[in-house]
């Protein structure tokens, strides 16, 4: 099966390893991940300003592009999948935001929220399912792991609705079909301080090791995440609390998927 | 702009209906920023009520939402304070020399492990 895959700027750089392993163990289950042509940076967040355009015309390009190849888009970014899908929403449900969208565009068709947008994780359990990825498991990943949703992939969730906000299971099925043990802790749908560390990193370090600490405390030995940008703040300014990996990097090892 | 246009442009460019707000506290309860906004998110909810636009516009709070939404996700109401948040920044950032971050303070060589989605989503925040 193909499907239009939409990568975005920092899986193209310093994230490689997110997009490489996502590309290899696809391929491994079947599924051919096609990069879109010509795709431009999401913008990282969603505009929520009613009279903010021209910043969700790319997330548009490439949605109008998948409802030509397809139907569905497919996101591995947390970020650019917040801010595709909801974008997407604006379009199918927001005349305004349509009518100068597409003023602005002049598609041949004027795109009206037809496409689906789907993150890998939903692709692996809608599309693979985990049952099956559980049987293509050559190497089951036998450690705690703790599961990190951050905000993007949740909230909002009306929107979104990618699991539920408050107790999300996603990534606990995800680790359970490769063989590790999911760790559930408080914090794991909490903020790891996100852009603010350009500006100042003090509520990043405080967030960001709050969320390790809280992982650690109930007996997780690392922790996996979706986002360039969560990884980072666990990472550095979690200060090495706990080791932190893309979720695709595991599902390579599960694989036994050589990169 | 007047006082009642910028009570106008905010309320309308958040695109949420503040006078529902019962006012319970749930959406500050649940902030992660909560201790570093000087303007909580519940005080932007019921400042914009009231009209107060000067107490708005002053607020530091604006650079340390971080768009989490998870005071959104609790609201009983439906209202978005996190919208009205980014409706105030965006406000004042459109005003020129307002940005929030100044190329001039970005070292020349940033800490080599920064994600492209951290530099473009805080441009994006802080300023048009």
């Amino acid at each position: 099966m193909k499907i239009s895959y939409y990568p975005g700027c920092t899986l193209k750089t310093k994230a490689k390893d997110l997009d490489v392993t996502a590309r290899l163990c696809a391929k491994a289950l079947g599924v051919e991940m096609e990069e879109i042509e010509n795709w431009q940076c999401c913008g990282a967040v969603y505009p929520m300003a009613t009279d903010e355009i021209a910043t969700k015309l790319s997330a548009v390009r490439a949605l109008d592009h998948a409802k030509h190849n397809g139907g569905k888009l497919l996101t591995l970014c947390s970020a650019c999948h917040n801010v595709i899908k909801r974008t997407n929403e604006d379009m199918k449900t927001n005349d305004d935001i349509r009518f100068r969208a597409n003023n602005y565009l002049q598609l041949d068709e004027p795109y009206g929220g037809e496409a689906e947008v789907l993150h890998y994780l939903e692709m692996l359990k809608t599309v693979v399912g985990f049952d099956n990825i559980k049987k293509a498991v050559v190497n089951p990943v036998k450690r705690k792991i703790g599961a990190y949703y951050g905000c993007l992939l949740l909230r909002p969730s009306g929107v979104m609705a990618f699991d539920n906000p408050e107790n999300p299971t996603i990534i606990e099925d995800f680790i359970r079909a490769i063989g590790g043990t999911p760790v559930i802790y408080p914090f794991r749908n909490e903020c790891c301080g996100a852009y603010v560390s350009l500006k100042n990193s003090d509520l990043p370090k405080q967030k960001s090791k709050k969320v390790l600490m809280s992982a650690k405390e109930k007996g997780a030995e690392e922790i996996i995440t979706a986002c360039p940008l969560c990884l980072y703040n666990l990472q550095v300014n979690g200060e090495g609390t706990l080791p932190v990996k893309y979720f695709t990097e595991l599902l390579a090892e599960a694989l036994g998927v050589q990169v | 702009m007047t006082k009642e246009e910028y009570v106008e442009t905010i309320n309308r460019i958040s695109g949420t209906d503040v006078r529902k707000c019962m006012k319970c506290g749930k959406c500050s309860g649940r902030c992660p920023a909560f201790k570093d906004m000087d303007i909580k998110p519940h005080q932007f909810v019921s400042l914009l009520v009231k009209g107060d636009v000067d107490a708005l516009l002053e607020s530091k709070a604006i650079w340390h939402c971080l768009s989490c939404m998870a005071c959104v996700e609790r609201c009983p109401r439906g209202v978005a304070p996190a919208a009205v948040v980014e409706a105030v920044r965006d406000t004042v950032v459109r005003m020129q020399g307002n940005n929030g971050v100044k190329a001039e303070d970005i070292p020349p060589v940033v800490d080599e492990l920064i994600p492209q989605q951290l530099l473009v989503s805080a441009y994006r925040k802080y300023n048009k």
